[in-house]
């Protein structure tokens, strides 16, 4: 039997070659987020002031939004041909299935959140700079905050793949969990984002807190979803 | 003292408790000072909030047990405590709103508190909803459980962001709670409310899981027979008896 880290890197593979075959999920992602943040500004209308003042809270809603309906597919894509089972009869740990898609859905994330970020600064006029004092911290909320978004994501999706309604259930599921993620993160950002940058180590330990949570809960009830 | 005349006596006894706990929140106990009869509700408010509290903790021990055990009454034990969870805190948002409005001039703020309430309450009336989108029972005892573990854990954590999110931006509107220092009688009374709640979702909690056990039944003796009737041959299975 393969160990845990390889049978999970095959896994994290074959989800990334199905994805970049299509990039279906990725550009869908991009342009719902794109779309959420400009149609903010319909509703409220924000002066400059206020845009730089919401935008922080308003982008990671805009992710949470963006994963709780993109992450749907990741086991229900499995049920078309029925390849869950072909996984589930591989001679590996069921948990490994789950952390390869956990981190081929972070990769996803992630790459959708990097391009977006560039746009977002332009559109409501925040700088991302200077480097070692803003951007690279924001990387590190980033990926806290989407590391708890996937984890509980796609244990959920593998919830709701066994419901009616799936589409409907997995962000009915996944949003309430994720209001801690999305203060912690939205109060990481908006502090990075200030003049001058500040960083609030207690929001960084309450989201890396988060994840080390729900990781190890995936890990000792997660394989019962994938089970026939 | 066979099963019926057991759970009448509880019953009763229940119900007595309710009626003194009633009558010592409305008359025993002693008038609030600055917020005047309103306060009453306090001790019922309160209670409600820790016996929610309670039904969440069986959700998420049964959840588990049904994990490691797999056998159905886990299952049962568990809905049974959601659904009373689910009321109890319902309660809570109710009779606080009532509360609010004379005292705080509004029916609603976004404070750390209520709001780490509401997401609580929206957690497991998710979870409820849950249950009823998945057919399959077994199946829907694995995933109910799972999500039920998952929203418990989720709990503190709730309400630890919320409470910083909000210590960092304080709000002007809030006047002090009624929980600092309260009056020996006033504790007595509230203890006796806490105690007749408890009691009450007990005895919901065993009626629920009875309910819910004879659901069970009935599903199985439907399979029979169609099983029955499909083996004759006489008739297609499903058709004839649903």
């Amino acid at each position: 039997m393969p160990s845990l880290s390889r049978a999970a890197a095959v896994i994290l593979a074959k989800e990334l070659r199905t994805e970049f075959r299509t990039r279906e999920l990725l550009s869908t992602t991009v342009v719902f987020v794109l779309m959420v943040v400009v149609l903010f500004s319909f509703t409220f209308d924000p002066s400059a002031a206020e845009s730089r003042r919401f935008g922080p809270g308003l982008l990671w809603l805009a992710f949470l939004f963006a994963g709780s309906l993109m992450l749907h597919p990741s086991f229900t894509r499995e049920q078309g041909n029925d390849t869950l089972s072909g996984l589930r009869l591989a001679p590996i740990e069921p948990f490994a299935i789950l952390t390869g898609k956990i981190l081929a859905n972070l990769l996803f994330m992630l790459f959708a959140e990097l391009i977006l970020l560039p746009i977002f600064a332009v559109l409501y006029d925040v700088s991302l700079l200077p480097l070692a004092g803003r951007l690279l911290p924001l990387l590190g909320v980033l990926l806290l905050g989407t590391l708890g978004l996937t984890t509980t994501g796609t244990v959920f999706s593998a919830v709701a793949a066994q419901a009616r309604m799936r589409e409907l259930l997995l962000p009915l599921l996944l949003l309430p969990v994720l209001t801690p993620v999305l203060i912690a993160s939205t109060e990481a950002t908006a502090g990075l984002l200030a003049d001058p940058p500040a960083l609030d180590r207690v929001w960084l330990l309450f989201l890396a807190a988060f994840d080390i949570i729900f990781l190890t809960a995936s890990w000792l009830f997660g394989e019962y979803l994938l089970e026939e | 003292m066979d099963k019926r005349t057991r759970d009448w006596i509880t019953s009763l006894a229940v119900a007595a408790l309710i009626a003194i706990a009633g009558y010592a929140a409305l008359f025993q106990a002693p008038t609030e000072r600055t917020m005047g009869l309103i306060q009453r509700i306090f001790y019922f408010h309160v209670p409600s909030a820790w016996t929610g509290f309670v039904a969440f903790l069986i959700v998420f021990i049964a959840s588990i047990g049904y994990l490691l055990k797999r056998t159905p009454q886990w299952d049962w034990l568990a809905v049974s405590a959601a659904e009373l969870g689910v009321a109890f805190f319902t309660v809570v948002l109710t009779t606080g709103p009532i509360w609010a409005k004379p005292v705080w001039g509004i029916w609603w703020t976004w404070d750390a508190r209520l709001t780490s309430t509401f997401v609580l309450w929206v957690l497991y009336v998710s979870y409820l909803l849950l249950r009823t989108l998945v057919s399959d029972p077994e199946r829907r005892a694995v995933v109910s459980a799972v999500f039920g573990i998952f929203a418990f854990l989720d709990v503190p954590l709730v309400y630890m962001s919320i409470r910083w999110w909000r210590t960092q931006h304080p709000q002007p509107v809030i006047a002090g709670g009624s929980g600092s220092g309260l009056d020996p009688l006033m504790w007595r009374v509230f203890l006796t409310c806490w105690a007749a709640l408890l009691g009450l979702m007990v005895i919901l909690l065993r009626e629920r899981y009875r309910l819910e056990s004879l659901r069970h039944e009935v599903a199985e003796m439907t399979i029979e027979v169609e099983r029955r009737v499909g083996d004759a041959g006489s008739l297609s299975p499903g058709k004839a008896i649903r």
